[in-house]
């Protein structure tokens, strides 16, 4: 056998760069231990929202980023998981444990009604369909009385703070600790994702569909199969903003700019890389938050204004996002000269 | 055995007939070499017989399995590889990536796949740059990773578009020796190729094609006399 190829076979298979490993344990632990340290509710909020905001991104990246389809109506599937568990737990009491489940559930059957049509569509058509879909979805449910139509639903609070309700009075400690888990949890899954068959075969349908098809892949069902993935992601963190604010409304839930702010996050940060998401998130998520306290109740759109002047930047500086200032072989794939 | 059979398959584009009638086979673990003009319908056909572009009529038969009109991922699935005219590496992946995207169809443990690619990899002659993102190699080491790439899927047939296509001379003879030494490994061949000499070094027979139709079929030899051949396309070789 060949002494290089004997050689390059015996490589790992993964960088396991001990610094980085440590880092990140160390960030882990640190979000952990922040809330012992008498965090007060705006922090708690405020980490809170970069968690969702970081998986819903995280989502959006799955399908744009891992397989290439570019979504503008990512948001219908937030919004299908906060009608889910505020739906089932005010009617028939069903913990949001088990709902955010069925809204995971209903998720994935709307994404395989609606990919199977739609991903036949390519660039810019898929994203214009997409983009019709969700702002269909919102009117659909600003005229379903059975889920309260425009009003939407109030969710019935609890007397006290109730693990099995999800609603949390006293402190937003709680919540903290749930979206950390599903932040954690979703991060997890779709990094070994990413190093899996099937993330190197949605990197392929997203390269070049059709070098895809000569390699036995058939890109349609791939594309379904991430988008799938995709709107279960996002779905949860409907289901726990629901539980997080106990009311949901269309036009909050169902929201265009949803399905924006999950792009602007992916595309600041770096789309494609499972790490651009949480950049992102850590970064705009505060400006967000921050033009909303001083600048008024939406944030005087400075917010917006923003994320416009970041994109720009970014666009013309470091397409690749904020990820691509890290050096590629410490946090991306393996690659040795 | 014929492990590709070709009879009367033809595709029109509006008014222009890209394929005629074009009927041909292949011996299992020979090499069929593809000459014509610019324009003959060569691509064309490569991308009729790999589903590629639903061909309108005619009959197209791996071994003995009807794949007329099937999908490009179900056809390669059976084991028929191909390259592309215009090159389609996954460009943002590492060539070691690239390879291992077909090597999943054989292997479906991600060391045993990696494996797999690094001994294609090696028998391509670019072991030392299987770190190199696609859109950082040369023309002629993309040609060897499409070569790769395809060959990773363990076809029993692999078309060639252009192999020699747009590289320096001094890669060309490389580029041959390869398809050689695919040649050897016991798969067959269909490559297109422009340059006379090459298709005469490698091929066990030739189809020439002209303006969508097949105007001879047969031993280098044969071809290289043919008259018809001589006009459309070879000039004044004969002369030469």
């Amino acid at each position: 056998m060949d002494s290089k190829l004997e050689i390059a076979k015996s490589e790992p298979i993964w960088n396991t760069n001990n610094r980085v490993i440590s880092i990140i344990a160390g960030l882990v632990i640190l979000l952990f231990a922040l809330p012992l340290f008498g965090m007060n509710s705006f922090y708690l909020h405020l980490f809170i929202m970069i968690f969702m905001h970081a998986v819903m991104a995280q989502s959006w990246n799955v399908i744009a980023g891992f397989s290439g389809q570019i979504s503008l109506g990512h948001g219908a599937f937030f919004g299908i998981g906060a009608y889910a568990t505020s739906f089932f737990y005010m009617e028939y009491g069903i913990t949001p444990w088990i709902s955010i489940f069925f809204g995971m559930f209903v998720s994935g059957i709307f994404a395989v009604l609606i990919g199977i049509p739609m991903l036949r569509l390519s660039g810019h058509y898929f994203a214009i369909a997409t983009l019709l879909i969700g702002i269909s979805f919102q009117v659909v449910f600003q005229r379903w009385d059975l889920v309260g139509a425009a009003s939407g639903l109030w969710v019935t609070m609890t007397p006290e703070d109730s693990w099995s309700a999800l609603q949390f009075h006293s402190s937003k400690a709680p919540y903290y600790y749930v979206f950390l888990m599903f932040f954690l949890i979703t991060f997890f899954l779709v990094w070994l994702l990413s190093r899996s068959k099937l993330g190197y075969r949605l990197r392929a349908v997203r390269d070049d569909p059709q070098a895809a098809l000569s390699l036995c892949i058939n890109v349609s069902n791939y594309k379904i199969i991430a988008y799938v993935i995709s709107a279960m992601i996002m779905a949860p963190m409907g289901s726990l903003f629901a539980q997080y604010i106990l009311i949901i409304d269309p036009d909050r839930v169902f929201n265009i700019e949803i399905s924006i702010i999950v792009l602007l996050i992916t595309v600041l940060g770096g789309i494609g890389n499972v790490w651009g998401p949480i950049i992102g998130a850590a970064i705009l998520v505060p400006i967000s938050e921050y033009s909303r306290i001083y600048l008024g109740g939406t944030g005087g759109a400075v917010d917006l204004i923003f994320y416009g002047l970041i994109l720009m930047i970014i666009c013309i500086f470091r397409p690749n996002g904020l990820i691509s200032f890290i050096p590629k072989d410490i946090l991306e794939r393996k690659k040795q000269r | 055995m014929k492990i590709l059979t070709v009879e009367n398959l033809s595709k029109s584009f509006g008014g222009i007939h890209a394929n005629r009638d074009i009927s041909f086979d292949v011996e299992e673990g020979s090499i069929l070499g593809v000459i014509g003009p610019n324009g003959a319908g060569k691509s064309t056909l490569f991308d009729l017989i790999t589903g590629f572009t639903k061909p309108d009529t005619g009959k197209v038969k791996f071994f003995d399995k009807n794949i007329f009109g099937i999908s490009p991922d179900k056809i390669s699935n059976l084991g028929v590889g191909r390259t592309f005219q215009k090159l389609k590496p996954f460009a943002d992946q590492t060539l070691l990536e690239n390879v291992m995207i077909g090597a999943f169809v054989k292997e479906k443990d991600i060391k045993r796949a990696r494996d797999r690619a690094l001994e294609i990899i090696d028998f391509v002659d670019l072991i030392e740059k299987r770190h190199h993102f696609a859109k950082e190699l040369s023309t002629g080491q993309r040609k060897r990773l499409e070569m790769a790439r395809a060959m990773a899927i363990d076809p029993k047939l692999l078309l060639m578009d252009e192999v020699t296509g747009g590289v320096d001379q001094k890669t060309i003879p490389g580029l041959v020796e390869l398809v050689k030494k695919l040649k050897n490994t016991g798969v067959t061949i269909i490559t297109i190729e422009h340059n006379i000499n090459i298709i005469m070094e490698i091929s066990d027979n030739v189809l020439a094609l002209d303006q969508g139709k097949r105007i001879a079929f047969g031993e280098p030899k044969e071809i290289q006399n043919n008259k018809q051949v001589i006009d459309a396309y070879l000039g004044t070789f004969d002369a030469a």
